[in-house]
C-alpha cells in the first residue's frame, strides 16, 4: 500500500503539475513548431526540422510591420494608462470626495465588461462621430481598457503604505513636492510597475477590441487572426518563442540581480 | 519665563480639536519650558497623541495657539517647523538606507556635505556599522534608535516622541528609557513624550501632565503625582490606591479628623484637594506600600497615632521583592497592602484578622464627589 | 517647571485668518483626466450603442432612432441558441477552471518551498506569447491525426463524448469540447492567480490547529482552507467567466458553425454584414446579462469587495 498513501499525499501536487504542463503545452507546441518545415500553408502539422524560420524572422510581408506597431501601441497605451490610473488611484486612496461610490463603479465597470460588448460600443461612437479607424482609436481604446488595471495595482499598494511615512518626511523638512517625489512615488513605484507591465502585456496581446477598432491597420495580433485563415507562416512561432524566452530570462535576471543584492547588503 | 533662551519653550495657548461632534482635546494651557523631559500620560484616546500632532503641524487645531519660543507656528505646516517627531512604530522610509534615512531631513534643507554629521549620529545610537541596511533588517531596538537620530541629527528646537517604546518588549524597553534619558541630558533639547505607561514616564519625564477624556488631570514632577494625586483617576492611573470614603469629624490644627466605618482616620490638611466642611464626604487616600500589616492579636503593640482600621486576608500573593495581600475591611472590600519579606510573620495567611496601620502623613485626600474608580485598569486595555 | 494654567498673555492676537485648507480641489484635478476618459470612451459609447440598437434605416440612407425594440426581440429570437451557448460554455470553462487551477494555486501557496517562484514564472510567462498563437497550437495539440485523439480514440473516450454530443465521430477539433478546452486554457491564469493570492494569506497554521482539533486533511480543507478561500473563488470565477462569455476566438479557431457563441455573432453583425442595429441590441443584452448575473453571484456569495 506504500503507492497509494504516496499517492493520497502528494495528490494535490501532482493535480497542480499536470495544470501547469496544460498551461505550459502549447508553449512547448509553439516552440517545437518554430523549427518546422511545413509542406503547405498552414503550420499545424510535424514535417522536417528546419532552422529557415529563425534565419528569417521578418521573412513574412507585413508580419515585422505589424510587430513593431503593436510594441509602439502598447508602448503609448502603457504610459498614458499609467499616468491616468495612478493619478485616479492617488485619489481614491488619499482623498475625500462627492461620487467616490459612482467613481469607483465607473473603474470597476470596465473591468467586469466582456470585451466585445466594449469593442462594439466603442466602434459605435466612433462611427457616429465618423473618426479614421486606425493607430490613434486603437490607442485611445486600449488606454481605456488598461487603465482600470492600473487604478486597482496601485491603489492596492497606496493603500497599504503607513501614513506615517509621508507624515515622517514633512516632519523632516520635505515639503508636498518633495515628500511626493522622495518617499510617496518610491514606495508606489512597485505598483506602478505592475500595473504598467500589465498594461503593456494587454495592449500588446489585445485583439477583439482592436479588431474592432482598427479599420485597416494591422497589429500583430490581427496578423496571426488573419493568418489562421489564410496560412499560418512559420516566423510566427518564432516570434511567440522569442518572446517567452526574452520574459522568462527577463524576470530570472532581475530575480537573480534582486538576490544579489540583498546579499551584498546583508 | 523669559530668561536668556526660551526658543525651546513650547507654549500652547487654548488649543483644542474637535472632529465633527467628538472632543479629542478640549482648550488646553499648557508651557514645556526649554530643555525639560516632559510626558503627556494617558490612555489610548485621552487626547494625548493628538496634542503632540498640534505641536508637530501634524493636526490643525480647531481653536487656540502654539507658540514655540516666541514664534507662533500655529498654522505653519510641518516641515517649516523646528520640531522633529519619533513616531509611533518609527515610520523609517522602507526604501531608503539607515544611512540616508538619517541623511533625508539635512538633504531636505539643501545641506551638501552630510558625511560627517550622519557617521557622527549614527556613532551616538551605537549603529555605525548598519548604516547601508535597509529598515527591515534591523531589529526593533535599532529600529528605535534610527528613528531617534533621524529626528536628533537636525537639532530640532523640541524633539517629539510618540509612544516611541510602544513596540518594544518589556527589557528592550527599560533600557531604552536609560538611553533616551542618557540622549536628552547630553543634547539639551526639549522632549515632550506620549506615553500610555505610567512607569515609563516616571522614570523619564522630569515633568508629567496626566490627560484624560482631552483634558489635563494633573501636571508635575512624577514624586508629586505619586504622593499628591489630586482626582481619583490620577490616584488610580499612577500605581495603585485604596480609596476610603469618610465624613469630616473635627479639625484639630493642620489636619483633619475623619470618621469611616467605626474609627477614626487623620488626614493633613495640606494634603487634602477636596473642600472640607463638617459633615462633608471626602475619599482617603493611602498607597499599598505605605501601610503596615498587624495581626489583630498583636494589635496592642502598634504605635499611638497612626490611621488604623481592621480587616480580613482574603488573599496573599509572593512575588519576591514583596508580598502583596488582599484585605477585605468592611470600610473597603479591597484594600491593598504591599509588604516587604523582611520579618514574614507566618500567621498572616487568607483568612486571619488583621489591622492595618501607616503614619497619618502619608494619606491623602480626595473630592468625593468623583467616579471612585476613575482610572482603574485603564493600563491594561491600552497597553 | 511647567505650568498647567498661567499661560503668559500672548503677543498681540495675530489676526490673521489660518490659511485656506491645502488641496480642496487636488482630488478633482487628479481624477479628471482619467475620469473624463473613461467617461467619453466606454460610458458614452454604451449610450450611443443603446440609441443604435433601436435605430432603423440601411447603411446607404443612413439610421434614424425610430425606438424601434422590436430589434431586441428578432436579435433574441434568431440567435438564442448562440446565447444559450455562450452561456454554457463559459460556465462549463469556469468549473473546469476552478477544478484545475485549485490544485495548482494550493501547491504554489503550500508545497511549492523554494521551487515557488519559478512556478509563478511559469504561469504567467505564457501571457507573453500572444494569446492568438497559442490557441492556434491547441489546433496542432487537437490535430485529427495527433497524438491526444490517437490516445482518447484508443481509450473510446471520444465514443462517450459523441454520444454526449460534446465531440463529432473521431474528431475533437471543430467540436464543443475542443472550444471549452481553448477557453479554459485562455482564461486558467485568470483562475489561478486570484486563488493563489487568497490561499496564500492564510496562515499555515491554522492547518496545524485544524489537524490538532481531529480535522482530518480533507475535512481539514473542507472546513477551513476553502472557506477562507472564497474571495479568490469568487474574484477567479468572474474573471473566467465575464471573458469566456464574450470570447469569439476560440470559438472562431477551434469550433465550427455548430459551436458560434454569441460573440461571433456580434463580431460578425458589425464587421462583416455591418447591420448595426441587430448588432448593437445582441451587444446590449449580453452586458446586461452578464451584469445582472455578476450583480446576482456577487451578492449570494457575500463578497463585496473585489476591487
Amino acid at each position: 500500500m506504500p503507492v497509494v498513501t504516496w499517492l493520497k499525499r502528494h495528490l494535490v501536487v501532482i493535480g497542480g503539475l499536470l495544470t501547469l504542463g496544460y498551461l505550459l503545452l502549447p508553449n512547448v507546441v509553439v516552440t517545437v513548431f518554430s523549427f518546422n518545415k511545413p509542406k503547405g500553408r498552414f503550420n499545424y502539422e510535424w514535417q522536417q526540422f528546419s532552422f529557415d524560420a529563425w534565419k528569417d524572422p521578418c521573412g513574412v510581408a507585413d508580419m515585422c510591420g505589424s510587430l513593431s506597431l503593436s510594441l509602439q501601441i502598447a508602448f503609448w497605451a502603457t504610459v498614458g494608462a499609467t499616468v491616468l490610473g495612478t493619478m485616479i488611484a492617488f485619489a481614491l486612496v488619499r482623498y475625500r470626495f462627492r461620487a467616490r461610490g459612482s467613481v469607483n463603479s465607473l473603474i470597476f465597470l470596465p473591468m467586469a465588461m466582456p470585451e466585445v460588448v466594449m469593442a462594439a460600443s466603442l466602434l459605435t461612437l466612433f462611427l457616429n462621430l465618423g473618426a479614421p479607424l486606425g493607430f490613434w482609436t486603437i490607442l485611445i481604446a486600449h488606454i481605456m481598457f488598461c487603465l482600470s488595471f492600473v487604478v486597482v495595482a496601485v491603489k492596492a499598494r497606496v493603500m497599504s503604505m503607513d501614513p506615517r511615512l509621508e507624515q515622517a518626511a514633512q516632519d523632516l523638512y520635505a515639503g508636498p513636492a518633495q515628500t511626493f517625489l522622495r518617499v510617496t512615488l518610491p514606495i508606489a513605484a512597485p505598483g506602478i510597475a505592475a500595473g504598467a507591465l500589465l498594461s503593456f502585456a494587454l495592449s500588446f496581446d489585445d485583439f477583439i477590441i482592436t479588431n474592432f477598432n482598427a479599420g485597416s491597420t494591422v497589429t500583430f495580433p490581427m496578423f496571426v487572426w488573419g493568418s489562421a485563415q489564410r496560412g499560418t507562416p512559420v516566423q510566427i512561432n518564432v516570434i511567440g518563442t522569442a518572446m517567452f524566452l526574452v520574459a522568462v530570462l527577463l524576470v530570472l535576471f532581475s530575480m537573480v540581480l534582486g538576490n544579489r543584492r540583498n546579499r551584498q547588503k546583508a | 519665563m523669559n530668561t536668556t533662551d526660551n526658543s525651546g519653550d513650547v507654549r500652547l495657548s487654548g488649543i483644542s480639536k474637535t472632529y465633527g461632534a467628538f472632543t479629542a482635546v478640549h482648550p488646553l494651557d499648557l508651557t514645556v519650558p526649554q530643555g525639560s523631559f516632559f510626558a503627556l500620560l494617558g490612555a489610548s484616546g485621552c487626547g494625548k497623541t493628538t496634542t503632540l500632532r498640534m505641536i508637530a503641524g501634524l493636526e490643525e487645531p480647531s481653536g487656540g495657539t502654539v507658540f514655540l519660543g516666541d514664534q507662533e507656528v500655529t498654522h505653519l505646516p510641518p516641515y517649516k517647523r523646528p520640531v522633529n517627531t519619533v513616531f509611533q512604530s518609527y515610520a523609517l522610509f522602507p526604501h531608503l538606507d539607515i544611512f540616508e534615512n538619517v541623511a533625508f531631513g539635512l538633504r531636505r534643507r539643501g545641506i551638501k556635505s552630510v558625511k560627517k554629521q550622519v557617521v557622527d549620529m549614527l556613532d551616538l545610537v551605537q549603529l555605525g556599522e548598519q548604516a547601508r541596511k535597509k529598515p527591515h533588517q534591523l531589529s526593533g531596538g535599532q529600529q528605535q534608535r534610527v528613528a531617534v537620530a533621524r529626528a536628533l541629527i537636525n537639532t530640532p528646537k523640541v524633539l517629539l516622541l510618540d509612544e516611541p517604546l510602544g513596540a518594544l518588549d518589556l527589557k528592550l524597553r527599560r533600557q531604552m528609557q536609560l538611553e533616551l534619558k542618557r540622549i536628552q541630558t547630553e543634547v539639551g533639547i526639549t522632549f515632550v513624550h506620549v506615553t500610555h505607561d505610567q512607569e515609563e514616564a516616571m522614570t523619564m519625564a522630569d515633568t508629567v501632565a496626566v490627560m484624560n477624556a482631552g483634558r489635563v488631570e494633573q501636571l508635575g514632577s512624577p514624586t508629586d503625582l505619586y504622593e499628591n494625586p489630586n482626582t481619583t483617576f490620577v490616584a488610580n492611573f499612577l500605581g495603585t490606591s485604596n480609596l476610603i470614603e469618610a465624613e469630616v469629624d473635627t479639625k484639630s490644627g493642620d489636619d483633619i479628623v475623619l470618621k469611616a466605618g467605626g474609627g477614626k482616620l487623620v488626614l493633613p490638611e495640606a494634603r487634602c484637594s477636596a473642600p472640607t466642611t463638617t459633615g462633608g464626604k471626602v475619599l482617603v487616600g493611602v498607597r499599598p506600600e505605605k501601610i503596615s500589616l498587624t495581626h489583630a492579636d498583636d494589635a496592642g503593640e502598634i504605635p499611638e497615632g497612626r490611621n488604623r482600621i481592621t480587616g480580613k486576608i482574603a488573599d496573599s500573593s509572593f512575588i519576591g521583592v514583596s508580598t502583596q495581600y488582599v484585605i477585605d475591611c468592611p470600610v473597603c472590600p479591597e484594600f491593598e497592602v504591599y509588604a516587604q519579606n523582611i520579618d514574614r510573620d507566618a500567621r498572616l495567611v487568607p483568612g486571619a484578622e488583621v489591622v492595618l496601620h501607616w503614619n497619618p502623613a502619608h494619606t491623602f485626600g480626595l473630592d468625593a464627589a468623583q467616579d471612585i474608580d476613575a482610572g482603574v485598569d485603564i493600563e491594561e486595555e491600552a497597553a | 517647571m511647567a505650568t498647567a494654567t498661567e499661560a503668559p498673555p500672548l503677543a498681540p492676537a495675530p489676526d490673521k485668518k489660518p490659511p485656506r485648507k491645502r488641496g480642496r480641489w487636488t482630488p478633482y484635478w487628479l481624477l479628471l483626466p482619467g475620469l473624463l476618459w473613461l467617461v467619453v470612451f466606454f460610458a458614452l459609447p454604451m449610450i450611443y450603442q443603446a440609441s443604435t440598437s433601436v435605430q432603423t434605416g440601411s447603411l446607404e440612407d443612413g439610421y434614424k432612432v425610430t425606438w424601434h425594440f422590436a430589434t431586441y426581440w428578432d436579435a433574441l429570437s434568431e440567435y438564442w441558441p448562440q446565447f444559450l451557448r455562450s452561456v454554457l460554455y463559459a460556465a462549463a470553462a469556469t468549473v473546469l477552471c476552478l477544478l484545475l487551477g485549485y490544485p495548482l494555486a494550493y501547491l504554489i501557496a503550500f508545497r511549492a518551498g523554494r521551487w515557488r517562484n519559478l512556478i509563478m514564472i511559469l504561469v504567467i510567462a505564457p501571457f507573453f506569447t500572444s494569446f492568438l498563437i497559442r490557441t492556434l497550437a491547441w489546433k496542432t495539440i487537437l490535430a485529427d491525426s495527433g497524438p491526444v485523439v490517437g490516445a482518447l480514440n484508443a481509450l473510446h473516450v471520444l465514443d462517450v463524448t459523441s454520444w454526449l454530443g460534446w465531440t463529432s465521430g473521431d474528431r475533437v477539433l471543430a467540436t464543443p469540447l475542443a472550444v471549452v478546452c481553448g477557453l479554459t486554457y485562455n482564461f486558467l491564469p485568470f483562475m489561478v492567480l486570484p486563488l493563489y493570492t487568497s490561499l496564500e494569506r492564510i496562515d499555515g497554521r491554522l492547518h496545524e490547529a485544524a489537524g490538532d482539533l481531529y480535522a482530518k486533511p480533507f475535512t481539514t480543507f473542507r472546513k477551513v482552507t476553502f472557506p477562507l478561500s472564497m474571495p479568490g473563488v469568487v474574484s477567479g470565477t468572474l474573471l473566467t467567466f465575464i471573458p469566456a462569455a464574450g470570447d469569439y476566438v476560440n470559438a472562431e479557431l477551434l469550433g465550427s458553425t455548430d459551436t458560434r457563441m454569441i460573440g461571433n455573432v456580434i463580431q460578425t453583425q458589425f464587421l462583416r454584414i455591418l447591420d448595426y442595429p441587430t448588432a448593437a441590441a445582441l451587444s446590449f443584452i449580453l452586458m446586461a446579462a452578464i451584469l445582472l448575473m455578476v450583480t446576482i453571484y456577487i451578492r449570494r456569495s457575500g463578497t463585496e469587495d473585489l476591487v
